[in-house]
């Protein structure tokens, strides 16, 4: 291959355990660093996404800060990939999409045993909460998911080896998982 | 059972009086299903089982066998609209599989893995649905009713309980318990019962035995749903002769 892919990563709303299977492939990286190379992501610590040809998010859309990172990406990658539950159906973060936001934050940060003196955060270096957590295509478009919680890094791979091969990515009955 | 009909272009033999779904799972082929359980009248609501015969689509658990049908189900037109009930129902309900107890052995989930489901692709609605923790040994999380009945089915057919019925209509549609206070704990319900082994999703489940069978280890991460169907055959007698969705 003449010119090497360009990847970025990011986690919105999710724990990083995506990152940490995509990063179990182990010495699957080797190869894979043969064919990409990174654009933002927390393995090059680069900030802004540049133009890229795979974009990879992990985790929902919870905060407005989400919401410019997913557009960020959209905007600078061709194809656009959802990782791990959070990212497909909110996940755990979205667990609380039932219940009111300001009751939430009420009892977490105010009425809650032992908390006096509380108050609900409000640093302007803070972002907004949303009232609901988003899966991502409830935001943007989402080319391609991945299930899992998190994804193997075997399936990881998998995706990854016949997206940049060409094909259309195939996860099969041992890949595929929701959990 | 000299009688056959066409599915997906083998010659299935099928005894009077079944129907598409028995002739087709006791001959070795496999159609999509959530809502059948060959113990019990077919229900024909969740639609997973949806064929072609004769170039119009029917419920195949519904629909009685008869000689020389033309039946199609294992074509991509039909999956493509399997794909999107199953899509659906996850949407409809709060399915979040990491933290559901029935991961592993849920049929929904057994389905959306068959049919290669990476994600919902709809709107999520994320109901607002209780939890009932109130019997010593069964809890109930209605997050994840599918509204297939059969726990309905079960209780009032074989237990002869009669402890979950389905209240609401459309998208207000949901399973209630049988009782005054409209909890299980103020009903008969025991974990003997066959109510506690039909559900399909992670609804009806006993406490304290969780995860004993670790994630990665249970039914249908050893194997497709598709292959399982058939290895619980040869299916059993039908109770009562008519359909539940023809008689209503």
């Amino acid at each position: 291959m003449s010119k090497k892919l360009r990847v970025a990563t990011t986690s919105l709303a999710g724990c990083f355990g995506c990152h940490m299977s995509f990063l179990d492939i182990d010495e699957r990286l080797l190869a894979l660093l043969d064919l990409v190379e990174f654009d933002r992501s927390p393995i090059t610590d680069i900030k802004h996404c540049g133009p890229c040809d795979i974009g990879i998010v992990e985790g929902g859309v919870c905060n407005a800060e989400n919401v410019h990172v997913l557009h960020e990406f959209r905007k600078n990658c061709k194809i656009l990939i959802a990782i791990g539950a959070c990212a497909i159906n909110g996940g755990l973060p979205a667990q609380r999409n039932h219940l009111d936001l300001g009751s939430c934050l009420t009892e977490v940060y105010l009425t809650e045993p032992g908390l006096a003196h509380g108050h609900i955060p409000n640093d302007p270096e803070l972002p907004l909460p949303l009232d609901k957590v988003h899966p991502l295509h409830e935001v943007v478009k989402i080319d391609y998911f991945i299930p899992g919680c998190p994804p193997s890094a075997d399936a990881i791979w998998k995706f990854l080896t016949d997206l940049i091969a060409g094909k259309t990515p195939e996860l099969g009955h041992d890949l595929i998982k929701y959990d | 059972m000299n009688e056959t009909f066409q599915l997906d272009g083998a010659s299935v033999p099928f005894e009077p009086g079944q129907t598409v779904m028995q002739a087709a799972l006791a001959a070795g082929h496999y159609i999509p299903h959530l809502c059948y359980h060959p113990e019990f009248k077919p229900h024909g609501s969740c639609k997973l089982c949806t064929v072609k015969i004769n170039g119009r689509t029917m419920a195949s658990c519904t629909m009685p066998a008869e000689a020389d049908l033309n039946v199609e189900s294992d074509i991509e037109e039909l999956n493509a609209l399997r794909r999107s009930l199953v899509q659906m129902l996850f949407a409809e309900g709060n399915h979040f599989c990491p933290s559901c107890e029935k991961s592993g052995n849920c049929m929904l989930q057994a389905l959306g893995y068959d049919l290669e489901v990476h994600a919902t692709g709809f709107r999520h609605l994320y109901p607002d649905r209780p939890l009932d923790a109130t019997h010593p040994d069964i809890l109930l999380d209605f997050n994840r009713c599918i509204l297939c009945e059969l726990c309905v089915r079960a209780s009032s057919e074989v237990d002869g309980k009669n402890v979950f019925a389905l209240a609401g209509r459309g998208i207000t549609k949901h399973l209630i318990v049988n009782a005054e206070s409209g909890l299980l704990k103020d009903t008969s319900m025991a974990l003997t019962d066959k109510a506690m082994q039909v559900c399909p999703v992670g609804v009806i489940l006993p406490k304290r035995v969780g995860f004993s069978v670790p994630i990665g280890e249970r039914r249908y991460d050893q194997r497709p749903i598709s292959e399982q169907a058939l290895d619980d055959a040869p299916r059993q007698p039908v109770r009562g002769d008519g359909c539940a969705a023809c008689e209503e």
